[in-house]
């Protein structure tokens, strides 16, 4: 049988891998971006000199050949679904048996003026990466446009080449309709800290041309003229599905799909950014454009090929990110407007650059969600006492077995249960410090 | 991408125009430092050497100091890797080879031509640079500098100043700042002010003892030659203490401490090579090679040096007992301790079989394959137990091991092949502790469940050059006889994925299936539960 894999991103990659593991069906993987699958989200540490391109590649060249995936670089200019049948745009054809779509995003226009000019562009491919680059050398100021976690990664790319950054957010705060108030003032301090022009409550109203067919300045809503080089537009992405509009594949904002990943046309899926779930699962959004996702559907999507059904099943969320220096992690639900019944505990260092939050159900007691900045949680931990609907209390007595810094780094998991003893008369102590025996007797791993 | 090079002998900042005033002043005051001393290698007779000498030392520890501070001082706290492959000092660009160049240079002096560092020779009293270190060697042993007490010297002075440095480079990360301080401290205090001052000793009835406590056999691969054990049988208590000292380090310290913290407790926090390593090495961590085919290289390589050490030992140790009583006991002495460890693999080689089939395997035949080498020539009257006479063999390690491995391969080319080559080629140390750590040890790297996103800072940024990221993305820990525990991968992890951790639980529990996300036969979930 021959599948073939639209895009070499993690989706499409994992989906390939799996597939290997799992058969000995020949594999083919399409990608117009690049040779080698490489690693969407380390596109900026190339761009800051922290790794080459090469490094971020997590296989070896070696590697295809030997598990037999072959890798053709090309563009799919049209997919004939009756036939079976790929056309690239080098005039090649290529038949398909199954075929899986994982063609990723493209960044959000919103029909700005000038959004299409030179020196306009957003991060989301190597092509995006080196368009950055190109117009760096000299480059006097850039505006980036869109308050999320690709915005801020690339106001910190600029900002350490030196390059001034003006930084355009729409909400009042940062992020702050994921964050809540707390954690997201505190990126808002962290930003203006490494000296980038926050501008909050700001909007891209028009891109100015210099004449030439390049951006020159930003007009906000404001009324403001800022004058640029570059003007970064990070306001999210959406599923890119453009090339598939004219088919019988039905798209609404992505490629829909069943809970097994199946499109609406037989023997072809979708994963990943561009695929949006007919049914997600409650409190899920139908399309998540994150790397975590990615990685499942295509391990998922392989055991559906392969002949073993199973339901895509993203469990329970969980999501990580840097904002420059302050690190964040989440598990389950931290809203940042939360229902009535959910109960926050919030510590924050006196330095400002750490806390923790915890959210639980204030009518069961039940933790709900980890909130971290500055401080690293285990992953399986959390998600366990969320999984098995531990209480409050005894999540708190135990909660050393979370903290998964490094050794002599200060634990402040007391510091909260303070918090909480004072909020609610009680006594508790921490019974349980940071260390791994605990934490694998309670995985029971 | 990285296109971008730059000239600037700066490791942090990408461009001579944004190295700020602190660091202009810094870099000024520790080029006036070397610069004394390349005067110095160039014939120029300081008058007052020990002023001079005291001059150059103030401008490389004061200058690298102040300009750190400049460096990391004024900018928020968090990873500093910026520009790293920009630098053409650290991307392996023309300043990276200058410098490379320059102290390999210096070591195939140091080694095989030190008259031209200004060693007096014959009785001669020392000229160039040697001679500028003569005060302070009469200060410390009472004797003229020798190259090696320069070099020591100058060691000691690059782990200071480099280690202050990271130091601020790393000041939010606790365990960076307590291990550098710990290398910091054996450096000085035990490998330099110590030993020199145990060399004073030494003098008096002109009998020599090992006289750095912490470098311990087989990476100290003279500590079982004649002279040596001479020195220190005939060296009275102290002699005696260092001789016992010695074989409690091999066989009862160094492995307890592997079995309950992984290797990391010697080779990061302790050894003067891997304090070089950490410290003056650390700009050009990003250079160890991480493909499979320089693993495979250093798998051989690293156990043949081991292999080739424990063979010289023997012989050595032979011809010094071949005349004595003690023969026979100790020909079966050494076929016993063989026996022992082939016994000991054999019975732990399911246990070990989950990280490594062929480890155990190659093990024991080295073990038996030694044996009867040495049993076979010493029952045939052959004084040469390994075919060639032992101080051949002596020789021929400190050639080519003792001094162009570990010396100008080892620290000559880091800026080229990055800081811990001879750690993970050559060094028969790292390679007896990276089985222990293998074997027995609580210490492995765990990873996060599911957050690992792939980048690659852990893979790029560990000077061993282990892949780290091919575990994290499969939600495997990390157990790998190389891995020195320097706590880099989980320093500049940027999703809080890679803890180092001891354990009681077998290290091999989580290394084995791909567990980021697991089907089973029965659901989907997150994390192999």
């Amino acid at each position: 049988m021959n599948i073939v894999i639209i895009g070499n991103g993690i989706s499409g990659i994992t989906a390939a891998r799996w597939i290997r593991k799992l058969s000995t069906h020949n594999i083919t993987v399409i990608s117009a971006e690049t040779d080698y699958f490489f690693s969407r989200t380390a596109l900026m540490y190339i761009y800051m000199g922290h790794m080459r391109f090469k490094d971020t590649q997590p296989y070896e060249p070696h590697f295809w050949k030997k598990n037999r995936i072959d890798l053709i670089k090309g563009y799919v200019k049209d997919v004939d679904f009756n036939s079976k049948k790929l056309q690239l745009s080098s005039g090649d054809g290529i038949d398909y048996d199954k075929l899986i779509l994982a063609v990723g995003s493209t960044p959000n226009k919103f029909g700005w003026k000038g959004q299409d000019l030179d020196g306009v562009g957003g991060l989301y491919s190597y092509q995006d990466l080196e368009n950055m680059e190109r117009y760096s050398k000299g480059l006097k100021r850039a505006v980036i446009v869109g308050g999320g976690l690709i915005g801020i990664e690339m106001a910190e790319m600029f900002h350490t080449r030196h390059i001034p950054v003006t930084f355009l957010v729409r909400e009042k705060s940062y992020w702050n309709g994921v964050l809540p108030n707390e954690e997201s003032d505190m990126i808002n301090r962290h930003i203006l800290e490494h000296g980038i022009d926050l501008r909050l409550e700001t909007e891209l109203r028009e891109i100015i041309d210099n004449g030439n067919g390049q951006a020159c300045a930003v007009i906000t809503n404001k009324g403001e003229k800022i004058d640029c080089g570059y003007v970064g537009l990070t306001a999210g992405v959406r599923p890119n599905v453009a090339f598939l509009k004219n088919t019988n594949l039905i798209i609404e904002r992505g490629i829909v799909v069943n809970e097994y990943l199946e499109t609406n046309i037989e023997d072809v899926y979708a994963i990943g950014d561009c695929s949006q779930q007919k049914n997600p699962q409650t409190g899920r959004r139908p399309v998540e454009a994150i790397w975590y996702t990615g990685r499942m559907m295509g391990e998922t999507v392989a055991y559906n090929i392969c002949g073993k059904k199973v339901e895509y099943i993203p469990g329970t969320w969980f999501n990580s990110a840097k904002f420059l220096d302050i690190e964040y992690q989440v598990y389950g639900t931290v809203l940042a407007n939360p229902p009535e019944n959910h109960e926050s505990l919030y510590w924050e260092h006196s330095e400002g650059r750490k806390s923790i939050r915890l959210i639980y159900d204030k009518n069961t007691a039940h933790i709900l969600g980890f909130n971290l900045m500055g401080i690293r949680y285990r992953h399986e931990v959390c998600e366990k006492w969320i999984n098995e609907k531990t209480t409050i209390e005894a999540v708190l007595q135990n909660l050393g077995m979370a903290n998964f810094d490094p050794e002599f780094f200060e634990e402040y998991e007391t510091a909260l249960i303070d918090i909480y003893n004072k909020k609610t008369g009680k006594e508790l102590k921490l019974k349980q410090k940071r260390g791994l025996d605990a934490v694998l007797r309670f995985l029971k791993i | 991408m990285s296109n971008q090079s730059s000239k600037s002998l700066s490791l942090a900042n990408p461009h001579p125009i944004y190295t700020n005033t602190a660091q202009k002043i810094g870099l000024a005051l520790a080029v006036i430092g070397v610069l004394i001393l390349f005067l110095a290698f160039f014939g120029v007779n300081f008058p007052n050497k020990g002023l001079f000498l005291g001059l150059s030392f103030l401008g490389m520890l004061v200058g690298t100091a102040i300009y750190a501070v400049g460096s990391y001082s004024a900018v928020p706290e968090g990873i500093k890797n910026t520009a790293v492959w920009h630098n053409s000092l650290s991307n392996r660009g023309l300043w990276g080879w200058i410098f490379g160049i320059i102290i390999t240079g210096f070591y195939v002096l140091l080694y095989w031509f030190p008259q031209y560092l200004g060693l007096g020779e014959n009785g001669a009293s020392n000229t160039g640079l040697i001679a500028l270190f003569d005060p302070l060697s009469y200060l410390l042993n009472g004797k003229p500098a020798s190259q090696w007490f320069m070099y020591g010297t100058i060691y000691t002075v690059a782990i200071l100043a480099m280690g202050y440095k990271f130091i601020l480079k790393y000041k939010h990360n606790k365990y960076q700042v307590i291990r550098t301080i710990s290398v910091m401290f054996f450096q000085l205090g035990i490998a330099y002010l110590l030993a020199e001052l145990l060399g004073n000793l030494n003098s008096k009835d002109s009998l020599y003892y090992a006289k750095d406590l912490k470098n311990m056999w087989p990476l100290n691969y003279y500590f079982f030659e004649d002279w040596h054990l001479k020195g220190m049988l005939g060296g009275g208590n102290m002699g005696l203490f260092f001789l016992v000292w010695g074989l409690l380090m091999i066989f009862v310290v160094s492995p307890f401490l592997t079995y309950k913290y992984g290797k990391r407790w010697y080779c990061s926090w302790v050894c003067g090579c891997g304090g070089l390593a950490e410290t003056a090495g650390d700009p050009y961590r990003q250079l160890s090679d991480k493909s499979l085919n320089a693993w495979k290289i250093e798998r051989w390589l690293i156990h043949l040096v081991l292999l080739s050490v424990v063979v010289t030992t023997i012989a050595v140790l032979f011809t010094y007992f071949q005349n004595t009583p003690y023969r026979m006991l100790f020909v079966w002495g050494v076929v016993g301790f063989l026996l022992v460890l082939t016994l000991l693999m054999f019975s732990l080689r399911k246990k070990i079989e989950g990280i490594s089939k062929i480890m155990p395997l190659l093990l024991i035949g080295g073990c038996v394959v030694v044996a009867l080498v040495f049993l076979m020539n010493v029952f045939s009257g052959n004084s040469n137990v390994f075919f060639i006479e032992s101080w051949k063999l002596k020789q021929w390690y400190g050639f080519y091991i003792g001094a162009a491995f570990s010396g100008v391969i080892g620290v000559g080319f880091y800026p080229i092949m990055g800081s811990r080559v001879w750690c993970r080629f050559g060094c028969p140390m790292a390679a007896i502790l990276g089985i222990q750590q293998r074997i027995f040890s609580r210490f492995r790297i765990t990873t996060n469940g599911g957050q690992c996103i792939s980048c690659g800072n852990c893979s790029t940024y560990c000077e061993m050059g282990i892949d780290v990221r091919s575990y994290a993305q499969k939600g495997q820990d990390i157990v790998r006889a190389s891995c020195v525990g320097c706590g880099i991968c989980s320093a500049v992890c940027p999703r809080g994925v890679l803890r180092l951790e001891n354990g009681t639980v077998d290290i091999s529990t989580r290394t084995v299936q791909e567990r980021a996300i697991h089907i089973t036969d029965e659901k989907v979930s997150v994390i192999g539960m």
